[in-house]
């Protein structure tokens, strides 16, 4: 691994490539796009929480002048496809389907029914509330407890939960139930000097992204589509739009717009599928964009959850084991976060004895979708609780107690691998030398620290570097730019080509103009992509010395490249001057263009450990927590552009101090949600928030050319506990449940 | 229904529509006017993103009837820039790495003008609270905060 202070442009910070155009209004975003004749579609949506679907009848709505189609489920050919979708949501095809357009049962508040497309959204509204549907309402199961409740409503009369000890012998709630661990547990609390076991509980949160959902489909007569929208993966869409409608994957082209957020809530879909088979009924283009109101109400969220921790340690703090039983809401479908949960719940201590048990339940809620570092700021806002509670307990400094247990390079990490070099113990150690760490706090303050961690992901990427005929560079790569990955490609680029940064474009290229590329998530975009550019970059530079070597006679391995030019070896006995790319294109034209490409399956992405503390001050008449200072550290392997990666722990720790303050889905008796807009769903705003301090640290990921780990999920975990943790000091009051909003503070204040 | 005509002047230029009487001004802007950089995220007054100066005064296009521009001078994001000049606010948004998806910075910018015309030298709080009607979900603030100081301090010198 090369040293930081060799690099030209890695570890820089230049303006991102996209950047103009995102501060002048020029960028495309998901609603920006029209086509002629186009046609505007609307979804209607599930008064009830929970409703057998008795009869859609659509022909009133047909007959509105104007209304070109009217479409329900039975438009859609019946998915049987029970396999995942793969990616970091979880689910079946065929339960995508459903949830796109519900089948028989609707099962949840803005489940779609039907969708409507006409010429106007005026003429639109009309034609939905000419739609007649019977539904039978059932009885909604709004809550964990509700639905595992003996007598439970079922949401799926068939559902068999998978993975019991025993064979499930009657339906239930449970879609599944997973076990992991090693050692032996009750050993390990026999071991210990003290034993804590305490339940923690997180609400529904939705990932809040700015721009709503939207996208514009048309479908001509020969079957060939094609889907402007906003998503974080276009090949995703391609694929899931696809199996949703019966066509090929070839015949459906997916351009991706310009994305307004995602945190992992854009990579399923919800509208594509109806703007598709509308457009296909109609003949004519489709536009649909969700409200903010259906956003909240129909896509993510994220999963609420109740997680019950034990954790025995010795005296001197050695943690002897740990056991989590932890429930994850599902909603509508099956396919909470349960897996990553079981696996990050305790990943950040090596301790021998650990049982992790986790279930899937299914909730009158819309399916939940990712939400960075999907189950895991959940289960870690637990385990990171109880860490600190212990080490009240033991009267042990909580870094100090970290530190003792903390994961290292060649432990075995809970699910299985052995840990290459991490960076949990380089976050605590910045931790507990940082000035903020040093601070004196005021009497009603109080600091608390939490440790986040999150896996990242690799996976198949594909990457192409073309030279221009004067010597600037275009690079072509498949994943949408949610925050500044241009940048990073460019950077990467630049570093490899030798060539001015400034030289290069990063062009996002649709479904038929980049190779295959997973989806932007599982912070694998600078990791996993960035390898392909670094290897598109290598393919190019061997091929332009290749020429040069041929034009000067030479055997090639006497061509070397240095600051963008092909040099004559050192002890090459030929004079020959330099060669720019500029250079090498005109002189070589007749071989073809200069065209390098990689396409690959990015193994090693590398484990992302953070570190959080923050001082809270808890105002004990009104109950409302103030966010004081904040201090973020994680390690990112290698930034490759340190501006952005700062932006991701700042962004994530805003979205976590959300989630741990404010931040929940409030339902009424009937399962219909009550705060579904921006007024009554308080997102984080700025004059909530102090600066937020960061900390790169710096470990490298060896299986990346830069040393990249990826960065911008693992932000999200450790401020919950963090937050929690600072209250419970500056109140003396442990509330294990989220939000800590002020009425919930002052309830738990007053309970004393 | 019988459509309203409206006459404004839009980042400098006078602008003629025809419009209903429910449409709001973000949607004229966007959909009649195809002026896409002002954006939509609530269309209910909690967001920022459709943030447009009238007369100078920041408002919220998603929260204005567009007959009420009538008369009126309307200035949006794409028209900050001076010809081919970005604005101080602008620059200093893409120095500072201030977006990260952008889909909020449009109305950031105009909102962080609207402010900077009041007030040339704003303390980080009155930045914050000036702000607190703009949401942004990916940078946590920071880096606005940072890059509408910065373009103050530029603005002033
Ligand atoms: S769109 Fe106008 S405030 Fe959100
Ligand atoms: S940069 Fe994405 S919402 Fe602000």
């Amino acid at each position: 691994m090369t040293d930081a202070a060799q690099f030209k442009y890695v570890g820089t910070r230049p303006v991102r490539p996209d950047g103009v155009d995102k501060v002048t209004g020029r960028a495309a975003f998901g609603a920006d796009f029209t086509l002629p004749g186009m046609l505007h579609g609307l979804i209607l949506r599930s008064p009830h929480a929970h409703a057998r679907i008795k009869s859609v009848d659509l022909s009133a709505a047909l007959e509105i002048d104007g209304v070109f189609a009217a479409i329900s489920s039975a438009d859609f050919p019946e998915v049987t496809d029970s396999g995942d979708m793969g990616g970091e949501g979880g689910g079946s095809i065929k339960d995508l389907s459903d949830n796109c357009m519900a089948r028989g049962k609707a099962l949840y508040h803005g489940h779609a029914v039907a969708a409507v497309a006409a010429t106007s959204l005026a003429k639109a509204r009309q034609a939905l509330a000419a739609i007649k549907v019977d539904y039978e309402a059932l009885a909604p199961v709004m809550d964990l407890d509700a639905a595992l409740a003996g007598d439970a409503p079922l949401l799926n009369e068939e559902m068999m939960t998978q993975g019991l000890a025993e064979p499930a012998t009657k339906p239930s709630n449970i879609a599944s139930r997973m076990v992991m661990g090693r050692g032996d547990v009750a050993k390990g609390f026999e071991e210990a000097d003290v034993v804590l076991e305490e339940t923690y509980r997180t609400p529904t949160v939705h990932q809040g992204y700015i721009e709503p959902h939207a996208c514009l489909a048309t479908v001509n007569e020969g079957g060939q589509s094609t889907i402007w929208c906003c998503t974080q993966g276009a090949f995703e869409v391609r694929s899931y739009s696809a199996a949703v409608c019966g066509m090929s994957i070839g015949s459906i082209r997916v351009i991706p717009s310009e994305i307004g957020g995602g945190f992992g809530g854009k990579t399923t879909v919800y509208l594509e599928p109806v703007a598709l088979m509308l457009s296909k009924t109609a003949g004519r283009p489709v536009k649909m964009t969700m409200s903010r109101e259906e956003v909240f109400r129909a896509t993510g969220p994220a999963s609420a959850a109740r997680s019950t921790i034990k954790i025995g340690a010795k005296r001197d703090g050695t943690i002897t084991a740990m056991s989590a039983r932890i429930h994850y809401e599902a909603g509508a479908y099956p396919g909470g976060p349960v897996p990553m949960g079981c696996m990050s719940v305790f990943s950040a201590y090596n301790v021998p004895n650990l049982a992790m048990e986790g279930f899937d339940v299914l909730v009158n809620k819309p399916k939940v979708a990712a939400y960075r570092a999907p189950g895991a700021p959940q289960a870690m806002f637990a385990s990171e609780c109880i860490i600190t509670e212990l080490a009240k307990a033991l009267a042990i400094d909580p870094i100090e107690l970290r530190l003792k247990n903390a994961a290292d390079e060649g432990d075995a990490a809970p699910y299985g691998p052995t840990w290459g070099p991490i960076g949990l113990k380089a976050c605590l150690e910045a931790a507990k030398a940082h000035p903020n760490y040093q601070t004196a706090l005021q009497e009603g303050q109080g600091r608390g620290l939490a440790v986040g961690f999150w896996f990242n992901i690799g996976f198949q990427s594909s990457a192409e570097v073309h030279v221009n005929e004067d010597g600037t560079v275009t690079v072509i790569e498949g994943n949408p730019d949610i925050g500044g990955s241009r940048a990073s490609m460019a950077i990467m680029a630049a570093e490899e080509l030798g060539i001015p940064y400034e030289n290069i474009r990063v062009q996002i290229a649709d479904t038929e103009n980049a190779g295959y590329t997973m989806v932007t998530g599982g912070s694998r975009t600078t990791f996993a992509t960035g390898m392909a550019v670094v290897e598109a970059a290598r393919d190019v530079i061997g091929q332009a010395k290749a020429r040069v070597a041929k034009l000067w006679q030479v055997d090639a391995d006497m061509v070397e490249w240095r600051d963008g030019q092909a040099l004559p070896k050192p002890g090459m006995n030929v004079e020959q001057e330099p060669m720019s790319f500029a250079e090498i294109a005109a002189k070589t034209a007749p071989s073809g263009p200069l065209l390098g490409k990689a396409s690959l399956n990015a193994r090693g992405a590398g484990p992302g450990f953070s570190v959080n503390f923050c001082d809270v001050e808890v105002d004990r008449r009104t109950g409302k927590v103030d966010v004081l200072k904040f201090t973020a550290i994680q390690d990112a392997g290698r930034a490759i552009h340190p501006g952005y990666v700062e932006g991701q722990l700042q962004g994530g720790a805003v979205q976590g101090i959300g989630w741990a303050l404010n931040e929940e889905y409030v339902y009424d008796a009937d399962g219909v949600q009550q705060n579904a807009g921006f007024l009554d769903y308080r997102v984080p705003v700025a004059s909530d928030l102090p600066m937020i301090d960061t900390v790169i640290i710096e470990v490298p990921n060896d299986a990346h050319p830069y040393g990249v780990r990826g960065v911008g999920e693992t932000p999200i975990v450790a401020p919950l506990a963090a937050t929690a943790n600072a209250v419970a000091e500056a109140t003396g009051v442990r509330i294990r449940t989220l939000p800590l909003s002020p009425p919930n503070v002052l309830a738990a204040l007053d309970a004393a | 229904m019988a459509k309203t005509h409206v006459s404004t002047c839009i980042n400098g230029q006078d602008a003629e529509f025809l419009c209903s009487p429910e449409q709001t001004l973000l949607e004229v802007l966007r959909d009649t006017l195809h002026l896409t950089g002002t954006k939509e995220g609530c269309a209910t007054g909690d967001c920022g993103a459709c943030s447009v100066l009238l007369d100078g005064t920041l408002v919220c296009a998603c929260l204005m009837l567009a007959a009420e521009a009538e008369g009126h001078d309307v200035t949006t994001i794409e028209g900050i820039a001076s010809g081919n000049d970005l604005h101080p606010l602008q620059q200093k948004f893409l120095d500072h790495a201030a977006l990260q998806c952008g889909v909020c910075t449009p109305g950031f910018i105009v909102a962080s003008k609207a402010l900077l015309d009041e007030d040339p030298d704003p303390d980080e709080e009155s930045i914050r609270y000036w702000l607190a009607g703009n949401l942004c979900r990916c940078t946590g603030y920071d880096k606005i905060v940072r890059a509408v100081q910065d373009a103050a301090a530029e603005l002033r010198s």
